[in-house]
């Protein structure tokens, strides 16, 4: 059996009613994995772009990319060999912990705090997934209320 | 251009379509829409007793004809009934429009009487599908539904339409031309493919036809004729390419997969290389698919990109329509592959057609199947269509009734709808009202949608019902005493309405036979008096369809005979 690899793939649909439901169901109605989907319209253009991070056998993907141009709404399909991918994460820290602390972590990962508010503080970082999936670990220790991932994001190199 | 209704631009859009026909069921949320039928009269309606059956018959007259078949339903339930349509239609590439109503727009989403939500259960089993939020946009989504079901890989398209945009106005404007720049299918196939392709057929040694349905939706018959019989090189047909060759064919192997010939499936087995038109490598052909042409290199041509590769690796695919992929192929094919060079093998599968024909044993004292099979061949062979239900009779007739052409047998294959026959048989005879339509059924199949004696009584379409009447759920049955110790789990239908009072009480003529004799004569006599049949035949309780292939076993290992 072919080992299960981690792909980012980019699709430009039309603005549509519905559209990202096809996208989606198609998903879940093939048994396709999605870790993550991301997506807003391209600015200027009557398409969306979804980034979805999936994960399959070279054949699996091979089937979810050709299964992607089926649908009568999608305009093109990108799979992603050379590209830079980026996500968002915020949290809620409560003022008690040592904010110092805090925003120099958040500096590692290119962030700060954002908002303080009565009794917490919101801070954000965008860096590559897996260094956001560290960013969450060194940022258990200052018990973090909330953590909102926003799921990853991706550009051609 | 001219302002008017949605409703009007519905109807208005049939005759630029040129539908001849529409087979549909009235209700509240289609009500604007069947007002326009009845004032403008531009196609015939037919009015089906089930919405299920109006988007089978559409299926049937697509499926006949190779036209866009139209069925009309209404919302909630009316849309619900028409699904096992949609699917069925999508699971075999047929090329039907269903137009659906819906509770108005202000009103969607409320809960309202007979409000569901139809395009997100329509979504996996269309092609495409779309929900009109205005009747500005409504020209123009009518024009690519139509454009979408028959180009590229045909398909159902579902259109659902809420009832105020029927009664808004707005202008009319019918796109001549369709273009969506996110739709183009691939038409032409990429000239390198094919000749290596032509290189790899004129190297085989044992090269094999695996013909496909695409090649009746292509409508490349012709020109696969003209190439099996220019290379001499042996084929198999699936269940949906039956007809592709005639029966008589000599490089006709039979059909191939789970109820396929011994010598098909050892043809497949021991190949060097697979000249697929058009198949999908559907389960129920490759069986195991470890084992699936383990020793072939494989040539798949499809208009669908997602077909090749899904499941076997493919070693020359061509992305193409068929008919112009042929067109290139077939010439390139005569100058460079050598008949003469396949002679050895063609020796091979002539001796295996002789260890393994097809074959059962006839009986003076029951009527079997097979025989009935045979008989409806031998009176109405190239001037009937034959349309079936789901099951043993299914298959029995896939394997011995005598195939002429294309489009000449019409079946549910990749759904496997029971209760498609009867519906599919009436919008046979819609489309090719000059020849006889069959539809050879079971006792389980034929209660699917045996309302549908009235539709066919009241709109004049004679369609010839010969129920294999074995008082089982015979396929289910059969399984039942292969692989579960004859555990007959609700599979004994011996309770049964009598058929021929029940044609009767809707107005069409019934027969009840158990001898050749009997069978010939009610034929005859259906025939003659063209009109709505029931023969309902008597067969042989136990018999089996064979050989088999066991579900995930291997082509090679076929259950040839079972004795009790």
């Amino acid at each position: 059996m072919h080992s299960s690899e981690r792909r980012v793939i980019s699709v430009i649909v039309l603005n549509e009613h519905g559209v990202l439901s096809r996208i989606t169901g198609l998903f879940a109605a093939r048994g396709y994995n999605i870790e993550s989907v991301t997506v807003a319209p391209i600015p200027g253009s009557k398409y969306s772009r979804l980034t979805i991070v999936t994960s399959g056998s070279p054949r699996v993907i091979e089937q979810i990319i050709k299964q992607l141009h089926k649908l009568i709404p999608v305009y093109k399909v990108i799979e992603h060999s050379e590209l830079v991918e980026k996500e968002m994460v915020m949290a809620k820290i409560p003022l008690e912990e040592r904010l110092a602390d805090v925003e120099a972590l958040c500096r590692a990962y290119n962030g700060n705090i954002v908002n303080i508010g009565t009794d917490t503080a919101i801070i954000m970082a965008a860096d590559e997934p897996s260094r956001i999936a560290n960013f969450i670990k060194a940022l258990k220790r200052f018990n973090p209320k909330e953590i909102v991932r926003s799921g990853v994001v991706a550009i051609e190199r | 251009m001219a302002t008017m209704t949605g409703a009007q631009m519905v109807v208005e859009a049939m005759r630029e379509e040129n539908v001849e026909v529409v087979f549909g069921y009235p209700g509240g949320a289609i009500m604007n829409v069947y007002d326009e039928i009845y004032k403008k009269r531009y196609f015939q309606h037919i009015l089906t007793r089930h919405e299920q059956a109006a988007v089978h018959a559409a299926d049937g007259y697509a499926r006949a004809t190779g036209k866009v078949g139209v069925a009309f339903v209404t919302s909630g339930p009316g849309f619900t009934n028409a699904v096992t349509g949609l699917a069925t239609a999508y699971m075999d590439s047929i090329p039907i429009v269903v137009i659906s109503g819906q509770v108005p727009l202000s009103m969607i989403g409320t809960d309202a009487f007979q409000e569901i939500d139809a395009v997100g259960i329509s979504r996996p089993c269309t092609k495409h599908n779309f929900l009109v939020k205005s009747a500005e946009e409504l020209p123009e989504i009518l024009a690519k539904a139509f454009y979408i079901a028959r180009t590229g890989r045909p398909g159902p398209v579902h259109v659902d339409i809420p009832k105020d945009v029927t009664a808004q106005m707005a202008e009319f404007n019918y796109p001549k031309e369709v273009k969506l720049e996110t739709y183009k299918p691939t038409i032409k196939g990429n000239a390198r493919q094919i000749k290596k392709a032509v290189e790899a057929i004129a190297k085989a040694k044992k090269p094999v036809f695996y013909l496909g349905g695409g090649i009746i939706h292509s409508n490349s018959a012709d020109l696969v004729r003209d190439l099996v019989a220019a290379t001499q090189i042996p084929a198999v047909e699936t269940l949906m390419a039956r007809g592709t060759l005639r029966y008589d064919d000599p490089m006709l192997l039979g059909m191939v997969g789970m109820h396929g010939t011994y010598a098909a499936n050892m043809a497949m087995s021991e190949a060097d290389l697979l000249i697929a038109l058009g198949p999908r490598f559907d389960d129920r052909v490759t069986g195991k698919l470890s084992e699936f042409a383990k020793y072939a290199k494989i040539i798949h041509v499809d208009i669908d990109p997602s077909s090749i590769g899904k499941l076997v690796h493919v070693d020359y695919p061509i992305v193409g329509d068929l008919k112009a992929v042929l067109t290139e192929l077939v010439p390139q094919a005569k100058e460079k592959v050598d008949p003469a060079r396949y002679e050895s093998w063609r020796e091979i599968l002539k001796r295996y057609q002789e260890l393994h024909p097809l074959t059962y044993e006839d009986s003076d004292e029951v009527l079997k199947p097979e025989w009935v099979i045979q008989r409806i061949g031998e009176k109405l062979k190239g001037k009937a269509r034959i349309s079936t239900d789901v099951g043993q009779h299914q298959m029995w007739t896939a394997q011995y009734y005598p195939f002429t052409r294309p489009r000449e047998f019409i079946t549910s294959g990749g759904l496997g709808t029971m209760g498609f026959g009867f519906p599919a048989a009436m919008g046979v005879k819609r489309g090719v009202p000059d020849e006889i339509s069959v539809n050879i059924s079971g006792d389980g199949s034929i209660l699917m949608n045996i309302q549908e004696l009235m539709t066919a009584v009241e709109n004049r379409l004679p369609v010839i019902n010969v129920i294999l009447n074995n008082n089982y759920l015979g396929m289910v049955r059969q399984w039942q005493t292969f692989f579960y110790d004859k555990r007959y789990a609700e599979t004994d239908l011996s309770m049964q309405p009598d058929f021929v009072k029940l044609a009767e009480s809707f107005g069409g003529v019934g027969y009840r036979v158990k001898t050749k004799e009997e069978f010939d004569a009610a034929l005859e006599d259906a025939i003659s008096k063209n009109v709505v049949a029931l023969i309902d035949v008597i067969i042989d309780r136990y018999e089996n369809v064979l050989p088999m292939v066991p579900a995930g076993g291997s082509l090679y290992n076929m259950l040839l005979e079972y004795k009790d």
